[in-house]
């Protein structure tokens, strides 16, 4: 595990922001800090899923990456061509304005190497039935908070079949479970963010 | 050490709760029916066996579904606010009041610019209820200010971000300027000015909307109390000072953020909070002539934070927020949003006297909750909102049945829905409460 990986994994912000500056300044490509910090990723998600560490971290963490790549980004002369594994479509549903799960199940998906169109919050059935119309996603993720999501939910999800969505649908929320999975029509249900990568991994054979 | 209930308190408050001031009930048999359900939730709380169980669906939004009100009209129109919960107490006679000021006053928010939050026809659908805005409206660079004077920060530093009509009062300056006559006219001189005099005058127009506003809702409750016999569950509110600062000052990033950056800065803000908070729930528990406080609990869920952290940043002021509130005689109940399986052994904290609190639980292990609190605090909860929107009644009926064989046995228990109500089918919330109510007797 170099510096890096462990001063994100350690929590340790700024310690992290500027081992990267550093590794940079030392003529470290761009692609490697990166990976370090997909690494650093890859393991505070195995400990988020085992009860290890907690929404505070993954926030911590995403709030480090974003500082680390400002830095990078500009020094990336091409794309950083990694291949992204599969597309997810997410939002809130109509009437529902919360964000912070649906913001964390894209960050964590992001890092797990999907390329994630977020629609925000309060999204209209037909927004959503465009999107997948032209980002042609695997999965979509639809996002509520409050028990009035769970009409929203099951009619976006028609609405999307109805527009010939062939793709997987996943929901959560606080008060999604399995009996709202099968009333809402959805393929999978997930209680974090790691549940949600850990779907839309499975449905897409990654 | 455990700290004592004070007794002679806590029975002047239970009796003004069961005998309430100045009420006039509809009959005897009203009044009756009234007194046996205060008396069913005074047992559950001393943790003897009631009657029967008590069975107290949080009813948020479901009301004006039920009755076919929107939200928006709830929250503007009182006639149909009233309409629709006297409708709601009358079909499903439910334990407890779905009080009526909890639905809040739109005009009053409308005229302050509220930005907090945004309400049916305000930022949201008129069919969907109200929902916080979160942002940082207290900044990361502002606990000393919080810390140095609470009072005079929310009035120049946090308010004015809260409410577009307040954004001028940063321009008066703390009252605690105000010392002696030679250096008084200065701080007089804010209210000459035009922006201020603004503001005074928009709120005072926000102060008669509100009053309009409670009158309207006090009758109502009283009403329903009067002619129905449902007395209200809570009478007072606060919160735990973690959330206090998650919820609406910080917000939830920003709090989780501090917790890593400034953690001593929340300990100190925290500890600054406690007396205030005290102060509040007592306040307005007092005001309700009601000794139970409600204290909806967010940031300190399974999952929001480590159990290390919820010993150090979450348990230590809102204990000392609930052992305030029973040193005055008070109740505090504790809303468990989300899930406490983590935190079990943390809260039965043997400072907190038995039979002093409620707990209420949304997806909590129920037997868990019953083997860690039973014989110490009254608990309940439970009875998910998936179920009684997407259910059937005979599978609520069994999950009731299951409950109550597994965890009420003892009695100090209530029956309740996991979180608060916004959306369920009728024939399902009827299945929970006569499900409740038949198999609750305790014999």
């Amino acid at each position: 595990m170099n510096a890096l990986v462990e001063a994100i994994t350690d929590m340790r912000e700024e310690d992290a922001v500027r081992t990267a500056n550093e590794m940079l300044d030392r003529g470290t490509s761009p692609i490697e800090v990166l990976e370090s910090c997909r690494e650093a990723m890859g393991i505070i998600g195995q400990r988020f899923e085992a009860g290890d560490c907690f929404v505070p971290e993954l926030i911590l963490a995403g709030e480090i990456l974003r500082q680390i790549s400002d830095v990078v980004k500009p020094n990336v002369t091409q794309a950083s061509d990694v291949k992204k594994i599969g597309r997810v479509v997410i939002g809130t549903v109509q009437g529902d304005i919360h964000d912070i799960g649906k913001d964390i199940v894209t960050f964590m998906l992001d890092v797990n190497g999907f390329e994630v169109k977020d629609l925000g919050v309060d999204v209209p059935m037909a927004k959503f039935v465009e999107a997948v119309k032209d980002f042609k996603p695997q999965v979509v993720g639809l996002s509520g908070f409050l028990t009035l999501a769970y009409d929203p939910m099951k009619n976006t999800i028609k609405a999307m079949r109805d527009a010939g969505f062939t793709g997987k649908v996943m929901i959560g929320g606080g008060q999604i479970d399995e009996q709202i999975r099968q009333y809402a029509g959805a393929d999978g249900y997930g209680k974090d963010a790691m549940a949600a990568v850990a779907l839309a991994k499975g449905w897409i054979g990654a | 050490m455990t700290t004592q209930i004070p007794v002679e308190k806590r029975a002047a408050r239970y009796a003004e709760w069961i005998t309430p001031p100045g009420m006039q009930f509809a009959s005897p048999e009203v009044e009756q029916a009234y007194k046996a359900r205060v008396q069913m939730f005074l047992d559950a709380i001393d943790l003897k066996k009631p009657q029967r169980v008590p069975v107290v669906p949080f009813a948020g939004f479901y009301p004006f579904a039920y009755a076919g009100v929107t939200p928006r009209e709830a929250m503007y129109d009182y006639a149909k606010l009233g309409y629709a919960l006297k409708k709601y107490h009358t079909d499903f006679l439910p334990d407890a009041l779905a009080g009526s000021p909890i639905y809040g006053p739109g005009k009053v928010f409308e005229i302050l610019d509220y930005k907090l939050y945004r309400w049916p026809g305000h930022g949201v659908p008129e069919t969907t209820p109200y929902q916080a805005l979160e942002a940082e409206y207290m900044k990361a660079d502002e606990y000393d200010a919080l810390i140095n004077d609470p009072s005079a920060y929310f009035m120049r530093g946090y308010l004015p971000r809260v409410f577009g009509a307040l954004s001028n009062f940063p321009m008066i300056g703390p009252w605690t300027d105000i010392l002696e006559l030679p250096f008084t006219g200065g701080s007089i001189i804010p209210f000459g000015l035009p922006p201020v005099q603004e503001a005074l005058k928009t709120l005072m127009k926000a102060g008669e909307a509100a009053l309009e506003w409670i009158g309207a809702a006090l009758a109502i409750d009283g009403e329903e109390m009067a002619t129905l016999g449902i007395p209200g569950l809570m009478g007072g509110f606060t919160k735990a000072p973690f959330d206090t600062l998650g919820d609406t000052m910080r917000g939830t990033r920003a709090i989780m953020l501090d917790k890593f950056r400034q953690p001593n800065k929340i300990l100190a803000a925290m500890e600054k909070i406690v007396p205030l908070a005290i102060d509040l729930g007592t306040r307005s528990a007092t005001n309700g002539k009601n000794p139970v406080v409600f204290i909806p609990l967010h940031k300190g869920a399974d999952g929001f934070m480590s159990n290390d952290d919820f010993k150090k940043f979450y348990w230590p002021t809102l204990k000392a927020v609930i052992l305030g509130l029973i040193e005055n005689g008070l109740v505090p109940y504790l809303f468990v949003e989300g899930g406490y399986n983590q935190r079990l052994d943390i809260i039965v904290d043997p400072d907190i006297p038995a039979g002093s609190t409620i707990w209420m639980f949304d997806q909590t292990d129920m037997k868990e909750v019953k083997k860690h609190l039973g014989g110490w605090a009254c608990f309940g909860g439970n009875v998910p909102n998936s179920m009684l929107k997407a259910g059937k009644p005979a599978q609520i009926k069994d999950y009731v049945k299951r409950l109550i064989d597994d965890v009420a046995g003892d009695g100090g228990y209530m029956l309740a829905t996991g979180a608060v109500l916004d959306d369920a089918e009728p024939e399902n919330l009827h299945a929970m409460i006569d499900a409740g109510k038949e198999f609750g007797v305790y014999r």
